[in-house]
């Protein structure tokens, strides 16, 4: 196949994975888009295969190891809880760094099959686009790695810092400028080896400092990495499909840890810098003071829900690790039964992914169209009866509209204390991921139930 | 004179951004955990450099580590690809409308 015509082709998986993104923007086509996704792979693979030529024995090689690996990668998808899903993508984020770093060292090893140079003397800009693949590929790697443990629970959710952190990891990031330009100037494989291993060094380092409730903005942020990294080394294969495909991979990453950052509000700085889970713990226990709380049972809950008219459930994490998720639709399975309009009020970091508490509700049969976004849902709870928060905390806390010391102080809440009465699921008063107090709990109107999520909702659903 | 054919991969590259941009702006929040598994599956697109390292070099020998290194990033780009895009669907599946009954 000629070059000419393989561009053509790999241009037009580009295409197909715009198309991929576009179909997401509604359930409808999403779909489609998906199918678009796995075209546009088909004919990217297919036209390499086609424009290599050379079927020596090698290929049986590339079809066994490719195999292999769809075969593991089909498993993971199908035996994956849904619960999962964060580790799951930092887990394979890593895996497109680590698989980066090792086309960059092929190319850098075996110059001639992707028409740089020769080894000793590769062309200057391709020198630059594989250092650039590379050490982005390491980072992306390492850092992955580092927070796929956090997420797993292997490692510590709390932020890892020394002194002087930041002004070492300026010191890194220089050093790998300074190592690639040597790298140009002498061609000395060297360099590229002490570049790579400092760049993984840096994917570490960059992840320990930051905290666990952190990670949705720390995992789209290594989404965005590894889209830059593929385009790196789109660069040096000069390959459009690659090109188009880091570029979008980069920008959506870019976004998402946007709207992660604005759902905290907190800058991306702050954020990187790390250390919030750490200094907020303090903040709380000097505060303290008793304050009287209503609590109740599930008959009473029961009882508030079934002489309402509009319920809206607040869900949160909390709500995934009980895995109350079934036990809850049933309660408004039979809540509509009863004739009451029932929505679910999502908050953009209410799970520990963007758009995690979305695929839990859909996975326990919710309907997407009654689930609704902070902004679409937030004036509605003046009107409701009842707001049944479960698993969610700090996204319900007023202190962020009108205590200017809250450290959570800006960040964007759902309005739940204007309902008629608030229902609020939780085991104990403990503050949640910020560290610090919720009002909510002492209103007048705000009934607690300490009791465990799935336990409480399924106690309700018997007394409705 | 003529233009370096890296100036127009670099318009192919800042045109992707932009497309990005919008692109992602428009997908609904609900979808964003199936966008980033989505995303990952397309940025394993790297195989295809993956592919063309560990094809190289002559029938006889075609276990240098250039190609070895290919093999590898060939079986990490698989995992991802077929985990990404099946992962995806999995989730898709899952979104459903209201029922029109009730």
């Amino acid at each position: 196949m000629s070059a000419n015509l393989s561009a053509i082709f790999y241009l037009i998986s580009g295409v197909l994975f715009i198309l991929a993104l576009r179909g997401l923007s509604s359930p409808e086509t999403s779909r489609q888009g998906n199918f678009f996704g796995i075209l546009g792979m088909a004919i990217a693979i297919t036209v390499t295969f086609l424009s290599v030529g050379s079927f020596s024995s090698g290929l049986i090689y590339v079809v066994i190891f490719l195999l292999i690996g769809g075969l593991i990668g089909a498993f993971i998808a199908y035996k994956i809880p849904m619960t999962a899903m964060p580790e799951l993508v930092a887990g394979f984020h890593s895996l497109v760094g680590l698989s980066a770093v090792l086309v960059a060292v092929s190319a850098f090893l075996n110059p001639e099959v992707f028409n740089l140079g020769s080894p000793g003397s590769i062309k200057l800009a391709s020198l630059i686009e594989m250092s650039i693949g590379a050490a982005v590929g390491a980072i992306t790697f390492s850092g992955s790695v580092i927070a796929f443990l956090k997420l797993q629970g292997i490692m510590s959710g709390s932020p890892i810092t020394f002194k002087g952190q930041h002004f070492f990891n300026a010191l890194l990031l220089t050093s790998i400028i300074i190592l690639t330009y040597l790298l140009c100037t002498t061609q000395s494989s060297n360099f590229f080896w002490m570049m790579l291993a400092i760049s993984f060094l840096i994917g570490f380092l960059l992840i320990i400092p930051i905290g666990g409730a952190d990670m949705p903005v720390v995992i789209s942020m290594l989404n965005s990495y590894s889209g830059w990294a593929a385009a790196g080394i789109g660069f040096t294969l000069e390959n459009s499909a690659l090109i188009i495909t880091g570029a979008l991979v980069g920008s959506s990453g870019a976004i998402l840890s946007y709207i992660m950052c604005k759902g905290m509000n907190r800058s991306f700085f702050n954020v990187i810098l790390g250390g919030f889970g750490a200094k907020e713990q303090s903040s709380s226990s000097a505060g303290k003071e008793q304050r009287p709380v209503k609590s109740g049972n599930a008959e009473d809950a029961a009882f508030l829900m079934k002489n309402a008219s509009s319920v809206i459930i607040v869900p949160g994490y909390g709500m995934a690790v009980a895995q109350a998720q079934h036990a809850l639709r049933e309660m408004v399975d039979t809540l509509k039964k009863n004739d009451i309009k029932v929505t679910y009020a999502i908050h953009p970091v209410a799970g520990r992914m963007p758009g995690h508490m979305n695929v839990l509700l859909a996975e326990a049969n919710v309907p997407y169209d009654e689930v609704f976004e902070l902004e679409e849902i937030n004036n509605d709870f003046a009107n409701a009866d009842v707001a049944f928060v479960i698993g969610a905390n700090d996204v319900t806390n007023p202190a962020a509209k009108n205590d200017p010391q809250s450290p959570i102080y800006g960040m964007p809440v759902l309005d739940v204390e204007k309902c008629k009465s608030v229902l609020f699921v939780k085991r104990s008063l403990s503050p949640g991921y910020a560290g610090i107090d919720n009002d909510l709990f002492y209103k007048e109107n705000t009934l607690m139930l300490f009791a465990d999520a799935k336990k409480m909702t399924e106690d309700i659903t018997k007394n409705l | 004179m003529e233009i370096d054919p890296f100036i127009f991969r670099l318009s192919i590259f800042i045109l992707s951004i932009f497309i990005g941009y919008y692109v992602v702006w428009s997908v609904t929040p609900s979808l964003h955990t199936p966008l980033m598994s989505v995303t990952n599956a397309i940025s394993s697109v790297i195989i295809v450099g993956a592919i063309i390292a560990g094809l190289a070099g002559n029938s006889e020998n075609f276990f240098t580590i250039s190609n070895i290194l290919g093999f590898l990033a060939i079986f990490l780009a698989a995992v991802n690809i077929f985990g990404g895009f099946l992962v995806t669907q999995r989730m898709l599946k899952m979104y459903k409308k209201k029922k029109k009954d009730k």
